[in-house]
């Protein structure tokens, strides 16, 4: 029976180990596994084939044929996208994910493709319909008179209302530096989850990345949404959209960084931005 | 809803502020629970066959799929229904706690109702004879002869069935309930530690124990006749009784 | 009602040929975590049912702990740290570096895990079901160690255990439910991104409950046939 248990144990812990990935030597022709969330419409989701697509689809196949990676994408639910990264599961994240200082601390990033303000949603026959403040944009990095005013008065405007927000994003971190007190904030599990609610009325209003309203304001299924208030950006909500990547890859990520700089040259971004958002929500030189 | 601390120092205080919907979520599921699923076990062993079809229906729906399911179906099922959000039940089912109090409860009582069942029918039949032969009518012989010896009987199925729900209400995290399931996954994804998922595990274990250490206390409670041969040993180990 | 159909139709231009594929893999994690959790199970009774001093504290600590912190809990520690935890034991063997685990494997360690605990208690179970004098009698015999163990004591296990491991099976199988973290895409994680892609969550939960009662009906009836024919020796009292 011991030596049963024993040998029990020995193939417990064998089982299911594959193969490593250290910190691997990156160059043209090389392995590189894209993970990506699959329900952040226009940015990647999924669509009725369970085919992912959206902006950072194509955008991961125009970076690597110019790196020349050989590169495959799989789907990662956004609370573990992080610690997957970091166990090896894949290499590189591109799901939405803005550049900021926590983020930093555990994780490396290229430079941003992306950028775009994060705006109030709420429903146009709602009481925060009105709702409107001088400034249409609040810079989070240094914060001025004019726009301490505006933070005020959004906190105000929101009192006792409630806010919905997605888990482990920078919309919670602000909400949860700046405007929460007066304001209840639930945190959804998706971003699609909130839309949901926010449509069903158990939520007032919903805070995310205009990238992402916009083009679902103009879809059936945003019917009835309005943006309100200003836009925010820097600080809390870093410094753009940018490939997430483990911090012993240095390589892999200056390497995504050129490839992004070469297709905002060569207008490609702004293209394929166009193209998904409505908008140039694309990064520039 | 109370929260314990104001501002919590650390991630002990930051958690408990879970544990009143944790504790209120369990707790009025399963009082509510109780009571729907007595009827039930009554409805499965009735004579009227489409009253048991009903109840054997009901059962066989609610454990043969995950509460998960069934949670999301109510919360965001029926909220997607313009027809549900004019209704009067939208005060209720427009609350997130409502729909996870309403899931839980729906849940426990297809389980416990089955356990119930079971103590119900150990009671010896010879008994029931004895109370009918006694004058006593069928309402005084239910609750003299037959419930209480059910509930006896029915109590370790029962308790294990308590710490089932305690588990399952960390589920409610889904639907934007901040017990401390969400706080701890909340704190997890923003310092990237796995220490606040370890403490609400500590949390939940430290509330199983008392909540066995309870239905202990309540089992030798109404078993006087078992006292000397001391209660706790004699119990079988219940396994996997009522698993989901 | 045609609209829910036209979401539901098959091939590109609805969801059920993903929500049954979802299905598939759920099936899939379910049965590779079920046996992994057998096979622990099998070590775990050992454990507990050791001799040696202290030793079936540490199966006792186990199921514990299992059977006291939430699945979900449970789940979302093996998914965070599993990948950390393995590092660390590869590293004590002097291997440096990243060690891979796929969704399908996280999923399945996780599962395995919490499903081994129950299967702990039920494996126990049966083993303290055996008659101690059958063992007896097998050495009075002049088996050996070997022999008394898969002739005497496996067979007898496994038709004692097979009600209690139904069980446990059914409750591996709805706990597939709560891996959709792990980003495997089963039945859950499918009605998930449906029901946000098209917002019509009634329908694919709908969908996702009727699969999981097809999948624990199916599987009861293959349970009640195996214990018909484990039990075919066996005569009725």
């Amino acid at each position: 029976m011991r030596m049963l248990t024993t040998m029990l144990a020995a193939a417990a812990l064998t089982a299911g180990v594959a193969t490593a990935a250290s910190a691997a030597d990156w160059g043209k022709g090389s392995d590189v596994r894209i993970a990506t969330e699959g329900a952040y419409a226009p940015w990647n989701y999924t669509d009725s084939s369970g085919n992912l697509v959206g902006f950072e689809v194509d955008l991961y196949k125009d970076l690597c044929a110019r790196l020349e990676l050989k590169c495959t994408l799989q789907q990662q639910a956004w609370e573990g996208i992080i610690p997957a990264l970091q166990a090896g599961k894949y290499d590189v994240i591109m799901a939405g994910m803005s550049i900021t200082e926590k983020r930093k601390e555990v994780i490396t990033f290229s430079r941003s493709y992306a950028a775009t303000p994060a705006v109030f949603v709420v429903k146009s026959d709602g009481p925060l319909a009105g709702f409107s403040t001088d400034l249409d944009a609040v810079t989070m990095a240094d914060v001025d008179d004019a726009e301490k005013a505006t933070i005020a008065k959004v906190k105000e405007a929101f009192a006792g209302k409630t806010i919905g927000v997605q888990i482990a994003t920078t919309h919670e971190n602000f909400l949860n530096e700046y405007i929460a007190g007066d304001v209840t904030v639930k945190t959804y599990d998706t971003q699609e989850n909130l839309d949901l609610d926010l449509q069903a009325g158990r939520v007032d209003a919903a805070l995310a990345a205009m990238s992402y309203w916009k083009p679902l304001l103009e879809k059936d299924a945003g019917k009835g949404l309005k943006i309100v208030g200003p836009g925010f950006t820097g600080g809390p909500f870093g410094d753009g959209v940018g490939a997430g990547i483990r911090q012993e890859d240095q390589q892999l990520a200056d390497m995504f960084s050129e490839a992004i700089g070469e297709a905002i040259a060569d207008g490609t971004l702004s293209k394929l931005a166009i193209e998904h958002f409505g908008f140039d929500a694309s990064a520039k030189e | 809803m109370v929260t314990l601390f104001d501002e919590p120092a650390n991630t002990w205080e930051l958690i408990a502020n879970g544990l009143p919907w944790t504790l209120t979520l369990a707790a009025s599921s399963l009082a509510l629970g109780f009571f729907l699923a007595v009827g039930l076990a009554l409805l499965r062993l009735s004579p009227v066959p489409p009253l048991r079809w009903f109840a054997y229906g009901y059962v066989y729906l609610f454990r043969s799929t995950p509460l998960l399911v069934q949670i999301f179906l109510i919360y965001y099922g029926l909220g997607q229904f313009e027809a549900v959000q004019k209704s009067f039940l939208w005060p209720f089912l427009r609350e997130a706690h409502w729909c996870a109090i309403l899931a839980l409860t729906l849940n426990t009582t297809a389980y416990t109702s089955e356990i119930i069942r079971g103590g119900l029918q150990s009671v010896p039949w010879g008994q029931v004879e004895a109370a009918k032969a006694c004058g006593m009518g069928l309402g005084l012989r239910f609750r003299r002869v037959i419930f209480p010896q059910a509930i006896r009987q029915a109590l370790p199925g029962y308790g294990n069935e308590i710490v089932l729900m305690i588990k399952s209400t960390s589920l409610a995290s889904t639907i934007t309930i901040l017990d401390m399931t969400l706080i701890a996954r909340k704190e997890t994804s923003a310092t990237f530690s796995i220490e606040p998922l370890f403490i609400a595990a500590a949390f939940y274990l430290a509330i199983n124990f008392l909540a066995t250490r309870l239905v202990m206390w309540v089992e030798f409670r109404l078993s006087p006749e078992l006292r000397e041969a001391k209660t706790g040993k004699t119990l079988p180990d219940q396994g996997v009784v009522g698993a989901r | 009602m045609l609209e829910w159909m036209s979401l539901l139709a098959w091939g590109d231009s609805g969801w059920s040929d993903e929500m049954v594929r979802g299905a598939g893999w759920t099936l899939l994690v379910a049965v590779i975590s079920f046996a992994l959790g057998i096979v622990i199970g099998a070590g775990g009774a050992a454990v507990k049912l050791s001799r040696v001093p202290f030793v079936p504290l540490l199966g006792d600590l186990y199921t514990t702990l299992v059977r006291g912190i939430p699945d979900l809990i449970t789940i979302y520690i093996i998914f965070f740290g599993g990948g950390q935890a393995a590092m660390a034991v590869a590293k004590l063997f002097g291997y440096d570096g990243y060690i891979e685990f796929d969704a399908l494997t996280t999923g399945v360690l996780a599962l395995g895990f919490i499903s081994g605990a129950y299967s702990t208690e039920v494996i126990r179970g049966a083993v303290l079901a055996v008659p101690k004098g059958q063992i007896e009698a097998a050495k009075a015999c002049g088996m050996s160690r070997w022999t008394r163990f898969h002739r005497i004591l496996v067979p007898q296990v496994a038709r004692y255990a097979l009600p209690g491991l139904g069980n446990v099976w059914q409750l591996t199988l709805k706990d597939t439910s709560l891996i959709s973290v792990v980003g495997l895409t089963e039945i859950m994680r499918q009605a998930f991104v449906a029901s946000g892609s098209t917002k019509q969550p009634m329908v694919f939960f709908v969908t996702a409950a009727v699969l999981y009662l097809a999948l624990t009906s199916l599987s009861n009836k293959v349970f009640n046939r195996v214990e018909i024919v484990a039990n075919r020796g066996v005569r009725r009292a």
